[in-house]
């Protein structure tokens, strides 16, 4: 099938390790991968600071550039950025160009581990890390894109991983997008209770599927002068691949998303 | 205390309570205890998503035909011998009130907890009359009360930045309390103190959970029953509600009251759940007299625009329970009586973006709260929509930032000029970049990071360091492009 890379700013810009290993993961199991070139950003760093109108084109722009490629399905590397494509419908109905094209968009672009989980039905990837690691649920790939179980069920099937359950896993880690810039006083104190409970697992690895939480996690890991490895998830089932261990799992057999937050009991 | 409860600017009470270093832990703890009180108590009920929906129904139903159920609940309380006043504003509540207050020649008044009366600031405007005394009767603002009518720091715990030993402390200067910070002998004491007041209140205030349309009774919830004494009680009853807070019928406070309970405290019910209006013929106890105050002040700027859904609230408090931001700034740091998420958006909606913008900031937009919202308000939506009010409607912010934001939204829109800021960041990077410490892996990986960056960056270097963009032949799309031509090749 062929797979267009929304490849996100943040990896873009600063982190090739993450996309390189999500590009080899896809081919390894049969994608047959492309990279629009002239996508940039979700346009979540101004939407959610409130400048909605100054959005409209980095938008358009996103949708022409991902569907501007002959793809099946598009895969990004991060929860929070795929769950904005999701809302691209709800920001756009109201436009009579691009509200057809939202939509089209919207229905085939998904988050890595869910793809690779529940449309390539991969359940072992046939990786190996030997290390113990703990894993940063993402607010926006949990509560709106709904995709709380995914990552979990990869991450089981690693060979030699120990995952150890990271406390508080339901709070925000203080990244936000522009609220870690604009509002540093709050976000300190949120990031530092992260940094805390990562610390109080002793895991040796911090996972997640966003790499802005990471990023924003690790950055104050570097300040503290604390020690953690930093792996994005499509790193972890890139190590050391074995093809003999892997395995796959049946529709049926599935593990449910649970959900966007509307469906919570929370 | 009228809806702000400081003059601080943003910063320093954020300084101030980042301070506390006691609000701190025992807001965190009970917002813990509550992940799990109140899962267990909605997973109990059953079916948690379709009642949500109904609940949900039900608000926007009411909230949509507000007028009519306005006028129905007013028609049947003054078919039961009450009376109703609408009141525009918060001084046009207090003084309502005040004056029924002076004509009763009350001397006693006895109050059950209610928001909407701290919204309006009663308790000081009824002390101007002389010789007044008012009492709050629920433990909590009780406590505030003695203490120089200290500020509510959340909607259902309101001195959840109190700890027994402030307690004791407060009650021994001011009710002369001599036994030690045991909360059992403190609400023994509170409670002895507390009855012999009511049987000399000649006056009863309470608030309102909800409104009945169709019966013009009012239906209230509390653990303490303290209530139920200020309605048996005194002769004059009066009650503030929020003009929003109507129910058709019994059958729909019913599932609100099951919302509200398990969602504020975690409980299946309330230990009391009152149903009650004027006294009529053939009853014991209750109100001779029975006024209805009900309020607007501000949330008519609500109906029929995009913050509409914000009154559908029937203040639960859940938001404030899950929000990872009031974790740590606490009630003081919104400087509102209405703190947490549900504040961030209704203090602006009631008092305008002048005196509350800053709170729709003081978000990360985590949706925690939208997640648990009992009556499905989109909080985080809100919170947006706030934000994009004052940057695209009101043109709220000359700053610089404002057109770096400008700038990102050209930037992150323009597929040549994004291609540029991939081309020249490593080498920009390049003087502010630190070599050492590091003591991270696979996180500083193209040269070293910064610790300190100008303008808008600084937000995030005060907090954290950035690792020094990869060289432009190093970036993912570089890797990209080599990782095809080399596949292409074999």
């Amino acid at each position: 099938m062929k797979v267009a890379i929304f490849s996100t700013c943040i990896i873009d810009l600063m982190f090739p390790n993450v996309g390189a290993a999500m590009v080899e993961v896809l081919e390894r199991f049969g994608c047959e991968t492309t990279l629009p070139v002239k996508q940039i950003c979700c346009g979540q760093p101004t939407f959610n600071s409130g400048y909605v109108k100054e959005t409209q084109k980095v938008m358009h722009n996103e949708i022409d550039a991902l569907l501007g490629v002959d793809a099946d399905y598009i895969v990004g590397p991060a929860g929070s950025c795929v769950a904005m494509l999701k809302e691209y419908p709800e920001h756009l109905k109201d436009d009579p160009e691009y509200a057809a094209k939202a939509q089209t968009l919207a229905d085939k672009t998904y988050e890595f581990s869910q793809f690779v989980y529940r449309i390539l039905h991969v359940l072992d990837a046939g990786a190996q890390l030997e290390t113990t690691a703990t894993y940063h649920r993402s607010c926006h790939m949990t509560r709106l894109l709904g995709e709380r179980t995914a990552p979990f069920e990869l991450l089981k099937h690693v060979d030699g991983l120990t995952m150890v359950p990271l406390p508080h896993l339901e709070n925000c880690c203080g990244f936000g997008g522009m609220f870690s810039v604009k509002e540093p006083e709050i976000s300190r104190q949120m990031v530092d209770e992260k940094v805390d409970s990562v610390l109080s697992t002793k895991a040796e690895v911090l996972i997640s599927c966003d790499q802005a939480c990471l990023m924003n996690i690790v950055g104050r890991f570097n300040r503290r002068g604390e020690h953690i490895k930093v792996m994005h998830l499509a790193e972890v089932l890139n190590s050391n691949v074995d093809m003999d261990r892997v395995q796959y799992i049946d529709d049926a057999d599935l593990v449910p998303g649970g959900g966007t937050y509307a469906n919570q009991n929370q | 205390m009228p809806i702000k409860t400081s003059e601080q600017p943003f910063l320093t009470r954020l300084a101030e309570s980042e301070k506390d270093h006691f609000m701190q832990a025992a807001v965190a703890k009970a917002q813990d205890a509550q992940w799990d009180k109140r899962t267990a108590a909605r997973q109990d009920l059953g079916n948690w998503a379709q009642w949500r929906e109904l609940a949900e129904q039900i608000r926007q139903h009411v909230v949509r035909y507000l007028p009519d159920y306005l006028e129905e609940f007013a028609d049947n309380v003054e078919a039961r011998g009450g009376h109703v006043f609408f009141a525009k504003t918060d001084d046009e509540a207090a003084d309502y009130i005040k004056q029924i207050a002076i004509d009763k020649g009350a001397q006693h008044v006895v109050k059950s907890k209610s928001m909407v009366t701290t919204e309006i600031d009663l308790d000081k405007k009824l002390l101007e009359i002389p010789g007044m005394s008012v009492l709050e009767s629920d433990l909590a603002e009780f406590i505030l009360e003695e203490d120089d009518f200290d500020e509510p720091t959340h909607i259902v715990f309101p001195t959840l930045h109190k700890n027994r030993d402030q307690i004791r402390e407060i009650f021994h200067n001011k009710l002369g309390y001599d036994g030690d910070n045991d909360p059992q002998h403190l609400a023994r004491f509170a409670r002895k103190y507390l009855r012999a007041s009511f049987l000399q209140a000649d006056l009863g205030v309470t608030g309102c959970n909800f409104a009945i349309a169709d019966s013009g009774m009012i239906n209230l919830v509390t653990n303490e029953g303290n209530a139920d004494l200020v309605m048996a009680i005194p002769k004059t009853q009066v009650v503030v509600m929020g003009m929003e807070r109507l129910v058709p019928s019994l059958k729909e406070a019913e599932v609100l009251d099951q919302m509200l309970s398990r969602s504020a405290v975690g409980q299946k019910l309330t230990s009391y759940a009152t149903f009650a209006g004027r006294q009529v013929d053939g009853e014991s106890d209750g109100p001779e007299d029975f006024y209805v105050v009900i309020v607007d002040n501000g949330r008519s700027n609500a109906l029929g625009g995009d913050f509409e859904s914000v009154l559908q609230c029937i203040r639960c408090g859940a938001c404030l329970n899950v929000c990872p931001v009031y974790r740590h700034i606490g009630g003081h740091g919104y400087g509102s009586i209405y703190p947490g998420p549900i504040g961030a958006v209704l203090s602006p909606v009631l008092r305008g973006y002048k005196e509350f913008g800053d709170l729709p900031f003081a978000s990360s937009l985590c949706g925690a709260c939208s997640e648990t919202c009992p009556v499905k308000i989109p909080l985080h939506k809100l919170l947006i929509k706030h934000r994009e009010v004052m940057e695209n409607q009101l043109h709220m912010d000359h700053s610089f930032n404002n057109v770096l934001m400008k700038g990102i939204g050209v930037a992150t829109g323009t597929p040549a000029m994004f291609r540029m800021a991939m081309g020249v960041d490593h080498a920009m990077f390049g003087p502010l970049s630190k070599q050492a410490p590091i003591s991270t892996e696979n996180f500083i990986n193209h040269g070293g990071f910064v610790k300190s960056a100008p303008s808008l960056a600084k937000g995030w270097t005060d907090v954290r360091d950035l690792p020094r963009p990869p060289k432009h032949d190093e970036n993912f799309r570089a890797w990209f492009k080599k990782h095809k031509s080399e596949a292409s090749r074999s």
